[in-house]
């Protein structure tokens, strides 16, 4: 069974993103990148699946900037067999990156796209079932375990109130919540073979689908601020406090 | 224009979620229907009628859609969207789970977490963990968002709409096999006026137990937990707050040994009054508290637990 795991090159996790004083987008320019932390953990679940010979083959593929060939490589480093590289400059909105997807998948026929329930940039958790529609195939979505036998997916799914179980006939777009795995860090050896491992470098135009932007970003501004208040010594102050400065108890 | 807003229920209740939609849907057009997907959802129509301002309500039912099934939902929604020019969903798991499906179907780029409706067709929506608030001007047909609850206030009660009813989609590749839900008597997360957290400072889920769930319970309040607490199996996802989480705005929200990580902070800042109890007097959740306590858990919860008598 082949394994399509999408990933993103977003800004990492730790750092805090800064608005542009033009209010024209967050500025990006030296802050530290990173691979998506819920890509990271579909990556992990796809490894496994082929550690455990239920996967034959895991396809890594990225739509971004140059750059985001180094996202490909730590995933291959953590045990992804070859990436693509679908660059492009300009940022793909979630329905352009459904469509892109579609057709890699057209071309590569994977059993399962296995991805990150949502990028930390965007945060819109909008992909997986976009692609999944767009495939007619069926979707597991926030998947907190994840069992392959028999061309059908058993998913946990973390859902409002509590846990939910599904079956879906394979082939299917799962994506992955936190608690699914905890990856791995890749080894140095992994490093250095992940060096030796193909990527395909493409363009959106290889395609043949339309990406382009539906939602015009008017502007991009920071949240009102909040700020600190004070300090207090103790629980009694505390509840004091509470009951009479902010009238909430 | 007119709007349609799909409705946020457990086939027995109407959550407020389905209210502040509403609020939301009414500041983009007067013509608002609700549509409530179950199964033996009755009731949960006859809630939904007695919004304020809502034309009608459109009851579809089937096993798949009462059991949550993305397909059969989503399906549905598209065999009614001809008549509507935007789409409205509570921003909830089961409302991302199937909107952007109905935006694929009807090539559509959806919104997700609409927090302003600006004009028609213009939106505020937060980006980055909350660090940023972009606002998207859109060109499609229909469109399609999803609404964050807590940033609007809960429609009225005192309409008297009239209910349809049509019968929802079902799904031939998914098949669902069972539930667990988290049984508890306390107030749900996001709609709750006070919200205990714990973070990983607890140190496992015995701890968080013993800790949160008291104090949440003389209080009256809901238990939340940071990312970190769930991703060690202190608490279960549902109680997670933050950017992946839940997004809530109590009245008064408690931080107990949560450092403040730009992703939690992304999921209760914008809660009325924020308490933060921490030893690391360094600790972010500071920055944002409003009245902060440096001390350890397990000296301040008691004295707390006290104080409040």
């Amino acid at each position: 069974m082949k394994v399509l795991v999408p990933v993103k090159r977003v800004i990492d996790a730790n750092v805090k993103a800064r608005v542009k004083t033009d209010q024209s987008g967050v500025d990006l320019a030296n802050v530290k990148m990173a691979m998506n932390p819920f890509c990271e953990i579909a990556v992990e679940e796809a490894v496994r699946l082929k550690e455990k010979g239920v996967a034959t083959e895991v396809v890594i593929v990225s739509i971004g900037p140059a750059q985001a060939q180094e996202t490909i490589r730590t995933a291959l480093a953590m045990g992804g067999d070859r990436g693509i590289l679908i660059q492009s400059d300009s940022d793909v909105e979630p329905l352009g990156v459904a469509k892109l997807l579609a057709a890699v998948v057209a071309e590569e026929k994977p059993e399962l796209v296995l991805m990150g329930k949502q990028a930390i940039d965007g945060d819109n958790n909008a992909v997986g079932q976009m692609l999944s529609q767009l495939l007619d195939w069926p979707q597991a979505t926030f998947a907190s375990k994840v069992e392959i036998a028999g061309g059908v997916a058993t998913v946990t799914r973390e859902v409002d109130g509590g846990m939910q179980t599904i079956e879906v006939d394979l082939p299917a777009v799962v994506t992955a919540d936190l608690r699914l795995n905890e990856p791995r860090y890749a080894s140095l050896p992994n490093i250095m073979k992940a060096k030796k491992k193909e990527i395909a470098t493409k363009a959106t135009s290889d395609y043949g689908v339309d990406v382009s932007p539906r939602l015009k970003v008017l502007k991009v501004t920071e949240p009102a601020k909040r700020s600190a208040g004070v300090k207090v010594e103790n629980a009694a102050e505390l509840v004091a406090k509470l009951k009479t400065e902010a009238g909430v108890l | 224009m007119a709007v349609l807003v799909v409705a946020d229920n457990d086939n027995a209740h109407l959550r407020d979620t389905t209210h502040k939609t509403v609020t939301a849907a009414l500041a983009l057009s007067k013509d608002v229907d609700i549509l409530v997907l179950g199964q033996g959802a009755d009731a949960v129509a006859a809630s939904a009628a007695k919004i304020e301002g809502v034309r009608k309500v459109i009851l579809a039912e089937s096993a798949d859609v009462g059991h949550g099934v993305a397909e059969a939902i989503s399906d549905t929604i598209v065999g009614l969207a001809g008549g509507y020019d935007a789409i409205l969903v509570p921003a909830t798991a089961s409302g991302k789970n199937f909107a952007p499906r109905v935006a694929a179907k009807l090539d559509a780029s959806p919104i997700s977490d609409v927090i302003e409706v600006v004009s028609n067709d213009t939106f505020v929506r937060p980006i980055y963990a909350g660090n940023a608030l972009e606002t998207v001007q859109t060109s499609d047909a229909t469109k399609v968002l999803t609404v964050r609850p807590t940033a609007f206030k809960a429609a009225g009660e005192g309409g008297s709409a009239s209910v349809e009813k049509v019968a929802g989609a079902s799904a031939s590749k998914t098949r669902f096999k069972s539930e667990e839900m988290v049984k508890s008597d306390r107030p749900e997360l996001t709609a709750a006026k006070i919200v205990v957290s714990g973070g990983r400072a607890m140190g496992s889920a015995e701890e968080f137990q013993r800790v949160i769930e008291p104090l949440a319970d003389k209080l009256g309040a809901a238990v939340g937990a940071s990312r970190a607490a769930v991703d060690a199996g202190y608490a279960p996802n549902d109680y997670q707050v933050g950017q992946t989480g839940k997004v809530v705005a109590p009245a008064l929200y408690i931080a107990i040994g949560i450092s403040g990580a730009i992703q939690h902070l992304a999921g209760m800042k914008d809660s009325k009054v924020i308490v933060a109890i921490n030893k690391d007097a360094d600790a972010p959740i500071f920055q944002v508290a409003d009245y902060g306590l440096v001390g350890d858990y397990k000296t301040v919860v008691p004295e707390l637990m006290t104080a409040l008598g």
